[in-house]
C-alpha cells in the first residue's frame, strides 16, 4: 500500500514536469501547426543556463531559474524567427525536417560550449516528507511536491491567460482558424511567436527541475527523452488540446512510474509507448483531441 | 471620392490566371455587389481587396491610401472588414469571445458599446451569448458572424455568400439586416450566387464571368436585363 501511494506521488510529480513540456508542444502545434521537435533541447538549454548561473556563478537558485526562462524565450523566439518563420506556407514535412536539424544543432552546439560530461546541480532541496500509513511508511521530496505545486500553478496561470485574455483568446482564434483570425485584425506571426516564447520559458522551467529536483543528469542529450515523452503525453492528451497537454502528461508520468515500481523498470518505456498505440488505436484525435476538418 | 477603388487587378493562383484585369468601385453608404456563376473569381476578388491574396499587378485603393500589399491583419484596424465565405466563425469559442475577437482592432474600452450594437441587430445573439458558437444553428452563425464582422466598426463591410447554405426564410432575413446596416449607414460589398436577391438590394451591381467583368450598372438595370435574367435569375 505504501509503495504504490509513493509511485502514486512520484508518477504525478514526474507527470507534472511531462505536462509543462506537453504544454509547449502542443501550443506550438495548436497556433504554428508545427512540431517542434527542438522543444527538447530547448529544456537542456535551460537547464544549462541554470546550471552555469547558479554553480559556476553561485546566483541564487530562484534568480538563475528567472534568468534560464528569460535566456530560454530568447532563443525560442530566435529559433522561430530564424528557422521556422521563412517557411511558413512550406509543406509540413520540410518543417519537420528543419525541426529536428535545429535540435541537432542545439545538442552539437551544447557539446562544443559546455562538453559531454554530465553536470549536476539541485534545487528545492527541502529534505523529505515521511508518510506513516498503519505500520508501513514511505518518504516523499519535499522539492517534488514543489515542483508539482509550481506546475500546477503554471497550468492553472495557462489556462487563465489562454481563456481570459485579450492575447490568450487570440491565440486560441489563430489557432482554430489563420485566416479567420486574420480578417479580425490579429497578427498571426506576432501571435506565434508568443507562443514559442511562453512553450519555451516553461521548458527552462522543465529544465530546471528535472536536473535540480529529479536529478536526471545534464548533457547536451538530456532533453530528448523527456522531450519525446512529453510529446507521446500531448498526442495522448490530443495534441493542440491545453487541457489534453496537462492530462497526457499527467498519466504518461503515472504510468511510467506505475510500470516501473509494479511490472519491470526495463519495460516502463516500452509500456508507456504501448499505451499510447493503445489510445491511437481507440481514439486517434487523442483524449481531448477535436477532429481537424479539412477546409476546402 | 470612392471608398474602394480597384483598377486593373490580376490575380494568380500559381499559372492560373484567376482574375484577369478587373475594376471596380465603392462608393460611400452604397450596396454594390458582384454577381456571377461558382467560379467567376468573386471569393478571389474579395480575399484580393483584404489582403488575404495578393494581386500580381494591379491597385486596391481604399479610403484614399493604396493597400495593394497591405496585410490581411492591418486592414481591420483600417477599416475594412470581410465575412468570409462559409463563415468561417470560431467554432470553439462563446459567442461573446467571437465577437471580442471582432473588435480585436478597438480598445477594450470600446468593445461593450460595439457589443450593445450588435444585439441591437441580433438579439438572439444576445440570448446565446455564452454558448459555444459550433452549437449554433447555420442561421445564428451567419448572424454572428456579419456581427463580428460590425465589431471593428468599419467603414466598409464585405459580405461573401451570406446566404449559402440558409433555408428560404433565413436568407430573407438576412437580407432584412442587410438592408437594416445599409440604413444605418454602413457601405457594403456583397458577393452572391443569389443574384436576384442580390440585385434587389443592391445600388450597383457587376457581372463576374470567369476572372473578368462583363457587365455593370445600376443593379435595378440589370435586374431587367435579358441577358442577365437569361444568365442568372434562371429565365
Amino acid at each position: 500500500m505504501a509503495q504504490f501511494l509513493e509511485a502514486l506521488v512520484n508518477g504525478i510529480s514526474l507527470g507534472s514536469l511531462y505536462a509543462i513540456i506537453a504544454l509547449g508542444y502542443s501550443m506550438v502545434y495548436g497556433i504554428a501547426k508545427m512540431l517542434n521537435f527542438a522543444h527538447g533541447d530547448v529544456i537542456m538549454v535551460g537547464g544549462f543556463a541554470v546550471f552555469i548561473l547558479m554553480v559556476s556563478n553561485g546566483w541564487q537558485p530562484l534568480l538563475a531559474v528567472i534568468a534560464a526562462m528569460f535566456i530560454c524565450t530568447v532563443l525560442g523566439m530566435l529559433i522561430e524567427r530564424l528557422a521556422y518563420k521563412p517557411l511558413r506556407g512550406a509543406p509540413s514535412l520540410a518543417v519537420l525536417i528543419t525541426a529536428i536539424g535545429v535540435s541537432y544543432f542545439l545538442q552539437n552546439a551544447a557539446q562544443l560550449l559546455w562538453g559531454a560530461n554530465p553536470k549536476f546541480f539541485t534545487i528545492l532541496d527541502y529534505g523529505n516528507l515521511t508518510v506513516h500509513i498503519g505500520d508501513s511508511q514511505f518518504n516523499i521530496s519535499i522539492g517534488k511536491l514543489l515542483s508539482v505545486a509550481v506546475s500546477v500553478a503554471i497550468m492553472v496561470g495557462l489556462s487563465l491567460f489562454t481563456g481570459k485574455t485579450r492575447i490568450g483568446k487570440s491565440m486560441r482564434a489563430v489557432s482554430e482558424d489563420r485566416g479567420a483570425a486574420q480578417l479580425m485584425g490579429i497578427n498571426v506571426n506576432a501571435t506565434i511567436a508568443i507562443t514559442f516564447a511562453i512553450g519555451s520559458a516553461l521548458a527552462a522551467v522543465a529544465g530546471a527541475m528535472l536536473v535540480g529536483v529529479y536529478g536526471v543528469q545534464l548533457s547536451p542529450t538530456t532533453g530528448a527523452m523527456p522531450g519525446i515523452k512529453a510529446f507521446t503525453a500531448a498526442v495522448f492528451g490530443g495534441i493542440g488540446s491545453i487541457p489534453g497537454a496537462m492530462i497526457g502528461g499527467i498519466l504518461i508520468g503515472l504510468i511510467e512510474i506505475l510500470v516501473g515500481t509494479f511490472v519491470s523498470t526495463d519495460l516502463k518505456d516500452a509500456l508507456t509507448f504501448a499505451v499510447l498505440i493503445v489510445m491511437l488505436v481507440a481514439k486517434p484525435t487523442g483524449l481531448l483531441g477535436k477532429p481537424m476538418r479539412e477546409k476546402v | 471620392m470612392s471608398l474602394l477603388s480597384v483598377t486593373d487587378l490580376h490575380v494568380f493562383y500559381g499559372n492560373i490566371h484567376a482574375i484577369k484585369g478587373i475594376s471596380f468601385e465603392v462608393n460611400e453608404g452604397e450596396i454594390v455587389t458582384l454577381i456571377g456563376a461558382n467560379g467567376a473569381g468573386k471569393s478571389t476578388t474579395l480575399n484580393t481587396v483584404c489582403g488575404l491574396l495578393h494581386p500580381r499587378s494591379g491597385q486596391v485603393v481604399f479610403n484614399g491610401e493604396n493597400v495593394t500589399k497591405n496585410a490581411a491583419h492591418q486592414m481591420a484596424g483600417k477599416g475594412m472588414v470581410l465575412c468570409p465565405e462559409g463563415r468561417r466563425i470560431f467554432q470553439q469559442m462563446t459567442v461573446r469571445e467571437n465577437l471580442e475577437m471582432g473588435g480585436f482592432t478597438r480598445a477594450q474600452g470600446d468593445l461593450e458599446g460595439s457589443m450593445q450594437n450588435v444585439f441591437d441587430h441580433f438579439p438572439r445573439l444576445k440570448e446565446r451569448e455564452k454558448q459555444i458558437a459550433g452549437t449554433l444553428s447555420g442561421g445564428e452563425q451567419q448572424m454572428l458572424a456579419m456581427g463580428r464582422a460590425m465589431m471593428s466598426r468599419p467603414k466598409l463591410i464585405m459580405l461573401d455568400e451570406p446566404s449559402m447554405g440558409l433555408a428560404p426564410i433565413l436568407v430573407e432575413q438576412i437580407f432584412e439586416i442587410i438592408r437594416e446596416l445599409h440604413a444605418a449607414g454602413a457601405t457594403i460589398l456583397l458577393v452572391e450566387q443569389n443574384a436576384q436577391m442580390a440585385l434587389s438590394i443592391a445600388d450597383r451591381a457587376y457581372v463576374l464571368e470567369t476572372g473578368r467583368i462583363t457587365m455593370s450598372g445600376e443593379a435595378g438595370d440589370l435586374l431587367q436585363d435579358d441577358a442577365v435574367r437569361k444568365a442568372y435569375l434562371g429565365e
